[in-house]
């Protein structure tokens, strides 16, 4: 089957690493990660079915993996070669067309643990045993495939059933928006701040709906959809100003010495971590939903002003039903900018990558049209 | 006899037509039959300004006693002083202030009073720096005020410092320094550069808080006023003297004394800069040619403090004092006789070259809602009768219209430009949705009071200055401004006036009637 395999490669880690300072588009030339003719992922035992993607998104996290940015505490919980892709509608061999829940919790790895037990599957304590090679998701598990693959396998707990009247196009942004709905979870003030205007920040300013939400966006794209999926504050610079005018707070220093009582960290670099601290409210909560690395940021404001750092990560069983709720009424649909073919992987990559700056949000692959074999 | 002002038309031999474009100059080619008005030139100067100036205490205008008939010991005087916004630019030692102030001093030592004031008379404005205080008033006056904190800068935000006088007939809050509401006379000393200066405005305005200001800075006054430089179509005039009247009925007695200036702006380097273009002589293409090539190599910041570093040769022309209405009077038919030209009819297209300067960017950046304000404010509305461009026309700027602020002088203004501007240019929707909320912003008031600050609502106020301007105007473009900061204000970017000039045709139609106004220095157009 074709798919874009990414290997374990040191020196091409460190060739994407460098050339991801250029472009992720050379990035994806020189890195990792290829087109290739492999062989379909074997069904692992029972409960597990074939899908055949449709559509399979560009995540951030995808992109810090091609860049050969992202963290090494990855590489104990994935396995080699994989196909990533893990923002996937596909259809099975019956034609049914399913969200893949990607986190490869317990019950597709035959194994039990205390948090899946309660229903924290996103939280599974065993993503790197049971039966399968390890891997948190779909799309980083040698086993399983993934979505920028013309097959891969998942298991009857990992599959949701896309209504009819959903597009596929909907049906793609069902899992970033699962993230941003689970996020939301941990946000309990009316007032918040949203930092990051791409997929993943969109979407949580659409699950925050109802708050008097702060977000900056630096494109006018972003900005007009921030607007329309409910922000009450749209500022087109800095945050930290937006933030200030709208609570009247004072600021020393850079740090504003009010702020918002809740930020939700859709990005999850330096700057957005240390642009939460100055913006957040003594004794609030910082929600840090973009994948992070290895950052160094000046915690001392952290420890003055008693502020909380949680992180929020994925989803459960739940949260998706309700991102499936959000995507039909928000219409995240319109979030879908372009659609490739896997033959044109490093464009696609490149667009992604440079998705605020090219008027774009979410860049997704289409293998609605690739042939299986 | 100085010349009058000049409106020439264009022709062949016609040599290119400085255009201002802040720290530097453009030489332009108008098309054949526009029009560029000029100024008249500097009027005489009084040949000794201390004697015109005691000359005007002693012989007040109206029903006011001279001025040492009304100083006695124990009374409370306050002298109230134009701020750092006029003149433009700032004038050359001694500036008219410390001389009317040291007049003034000499007259209450001479009647035994020792309950003496001053007050920086800012409205909303910054507050004044140090040096800048010490260049309006002098170092004498300075030195025995201000080490005393008897030299003070009106703080229209402290809560213990202001007094609510009354209303006017139409319910307007009157409220203004409680200082120098409750002595026994206010010495208000202004400069009057332009015809909006003086008059009630001094008190009303200079002396106000926000609750005050707010009922003639707004949008609707500027909308109906045809033109602000036009005391008796200016509904801002109206609404300040409504209040001057109420401030007189309550018993605050205002002794006022406003003084006019040529318009000789620029020391002799720049001399070419107060010419007409044809009449340039070598000496002065040189000093062009010198000048402009020197500013090209020049980075940007230099360059501004070079020009901010200018102190105008101003001289006083003339000088009047007592009662405020009298006064006045006589001040705008000065200033009128220095600066007003006849204009024939109205225009398609107007042109203009703003300088690096505006009353609110004294040793400070011009920052594009600043340049708005100058251009459609300012300059727009410096007309009597109708306005120079007619409705529905073009106006035309030249200015680079830089993205850049200075934070501590203009931090409101960044968020406005951040946060307002790129929602909406609509005057009435900006006061609706954001005014309150800028107005009463601790922070900005925090800044306003402590630092050097305008207040928050300020960016507001140059915005509506603008507002008649707007609702008038057919486009507005900006010529060799940085194009994200002229999209921001709602204004179309040329790189070049040809390029204007054919953008200008998609809204006037072909072959308009194009003027030029050649200002600074400046001058007001009475059109006819």
């Amino acid at each position: 089957m074709k798919a874009l395999v990414y290997e374990r490669s040191v020196p091409k880690y460190a060739a994407a690493k460098l050339a991801a300072l250029w472009s992720s588009a050379t990035a994806a030339r020189v890195g990792p990660l290829h087109l290739a003719d492999i062989d379909e992922p074997q069904l692992p035992g029972e409960g597990w079915r074939r899908v055949r993607p449709r559509l399979a998104g560009i995540c951030g996290s995808d992109l810090a993996t091609i860049d050969g940015t992202s963290s090494r505490y990855f590489e104990p919980i994935v396995s080699f070669p994989f196909v990533p892709g893990h923002e996937v509608v596909g259809e099975l061999d019956d034609g049914t067309r399913v969200v893949v829940e990607p986190v490869l919790k317990c019950a597709t790895r035959g194994t039990a643990c205390a948090q899946c037990s309660a229903g924290r599957t996103n939280l599974c304590e065993r993503i790197a045993f049971g039966h399968l090679s390890p891997g948190l998701q779909t799309g980083f598990c040698a086993d399983t495939g993934g979505g920028w693959g013309t097959t891969l396998v998942a298991h009857d707990s990992q599959l949701h059933r896309v209504p009819d009247d959903l597009s596929d196009e909907a049906a793609v942004m069902v899992e970033p928006t699962a993230c941003a709905v689970h996020a939301a979870r941990f946000v309990t003030t009316d007032d918040v701040a949203v930092i990051g205007a791409g997929t993943l920040g969109l979407c949580t300013v659409a699950a925050l709906r109802g708050r008097r939400v702060v977000v900056a966006a630096k494109h006018p794209e972003q900005r007009a959809f921030a607007r329309e999926l409910g922000a009450r504050v749209v500022a087109p610079g800095e945050l930290d100003r937006a933030v200030r005018t709208a609570t009247s707070s004072f600021v020393a220093g850079g740090q504003l010495t009010g702020g918002v009582p809740t930020v939700v960290d859709c990005v999850g670099s330096e700057a957005s971590l240390a642009q939460a601290l100055n913006i957040v409210a003594p004794g609030g909560t910082i929600v840090l939903v973009g994948m992070p690395g290895r950052l160094t940021v000046d915690l001392t404001s952290l420890w003055h002003r008693e502020v909380g750092l949680v992180g929020a990560y994925a989803y459960t069983a739940d949260d998706f039903g309700t991102a499936f709720d959000l995507v039909r009424s928000a219409r995240l649909d319109r979030l879908v900018s372009a659609l490739y073919p896997l033959e044109r992987f490093r464009e696609a990559v490149d667009h992604a990558a440079a998705a605020g700056s090219r008027g774009a949000v979410k860049i997704a692959f289409d293998l609605r049209k690739e042939k299986r074999r | 006899m100085p010349r009058p002002g000049f409106v020439l038309e264009v022709d062949r031999s016609t040599p290119p037509t400085l255009f201002w474009h802040g720290e530097r100059f453009r030489l332009e080619k108008l098309p054949v039959g526009s029009r560029v008005v000029y100024a008249p030139e500097p009027e005489k100067a009084l040949d000794d300004p201390r004697a015109a100036i005691r000359h005007a205490l002693h012989n007040p205008q109206g029903e006011s006693e001279p001025l040492p008939a009304l100083l006695r010991p124990g009374m409370k005087l306050t002298i109230a002083f134009d701020d750092v916004s006029l003149p433009l630019p700032p004038m050359q030692r001694p500036d008219i202030r410390q001389m009317v102030i040291e007049e003034v001093l000499d007259l209450a030592a001479a009647a035994g009073v020792d309950d003496v004031q001053l007050i920086a008379a800012l409205a909303l404005h910054r507050r004044m720096h140090d040096f800048e205080l010490r260049h309006a008033l002098g170092d004498r006056v300075y030195d025995a005020f201000a080490p005393t904190g008897l030299l003070t800068q009106h703080d229209a935000e402290d809560p213990d410092g202001m007094l609510h006088i009354g209303l006017t007939d139409k319910g307007e809050d009157v409220e203004i320094n409680k200082r120098a509401a409750t002595s026994d006379l206010i010495v208000y000393v202004n400069i009057n550069l332009v015809a909006m200066d003086g008059g009630h405005k001094s008190v009303a305005t200079g002396l106000a808080a926000y609750k005050s200001l707010r009922h003639h800075h707004n949008v609707k006054t500027m909308q109906h006023s045809r033109s602000f430089m036009d005391q008796h179509k200016s509904e801002l005039h109206s609404s300040n003297w409504r209040m001057g009247r109420v401030l007189a009925a309550s018993g605050v007695k205002v002794f006022q004394i406003e003084t006019t200036l040529n318009n000789d702006t620029f020391p002799d380097q720049f001399g070419f800069l107060q010419k007409r273009e044809w009449e340039w002589t070598a000496r002065d293409r040189a000093a062009f040619v010198t000048v402009s090539k020197t500013l090209a190599r020049t980075p940007a910041r230099l360059a501004r403090s070079i020009f901010h570093g200018i102190k105008a040769p101003h001289a006083m022309t003339s000088v009047q004092a007592g009662e405020v209405e009298a006064v006045h009077r006589i001040t705008t038919e000065n200033v009128y006789r220095q600066q007003l030209v006849a204009v024939e009819g109205q225009t398609d297209v107007l042109t203009m070259g703003l300088p690096y300067i505006s009353p609110y960017n004294v040793n400070s950046v011009m920052n594009p809602i600043l340049v708005m304000c100058l251009g459609l404010g300012y300059f727009f509305n410096l007309y009597k009768g109708r306005p120079l461009v007619r409705e529905g026309g073009v106006l035309i700027l030249s200015h680079p219209t830089p993205w850049e602020f200075h934070p501590v002088h203009h931090p409101s203004y960044i968020d406005f430009f951040e946060e307002v501007l790129a929602d909406t240019t609509d005057p009435v929707e900006i006061e609706k949705t954001y005014e309150e909320r800028f107005a009463t912003d601790p922070w900005y008031i925090h800044l306003y009071r402590t630092s050097h600050a305008y207040h928050g609502v300020h960016p507001f106020y140059m915005w509506y200055w603008g507002a008649h301007a707007l609702q008038h105007l057919g486009a507005v473009i900006v010529v060799g401004g940085d194009p994200k900061s002229v999209r921001r204000l709602g204004f179309k970017p040329a790189s070049t006036l040809r390029d204007a000039l054919e953008m200008a045709e998609d809204v006037v139609g072909r072959d308009p009637s194009i003027t030029h106004i050649h200002t600074p220095p400046l001058l007001m157009a009475d059109v006819t």
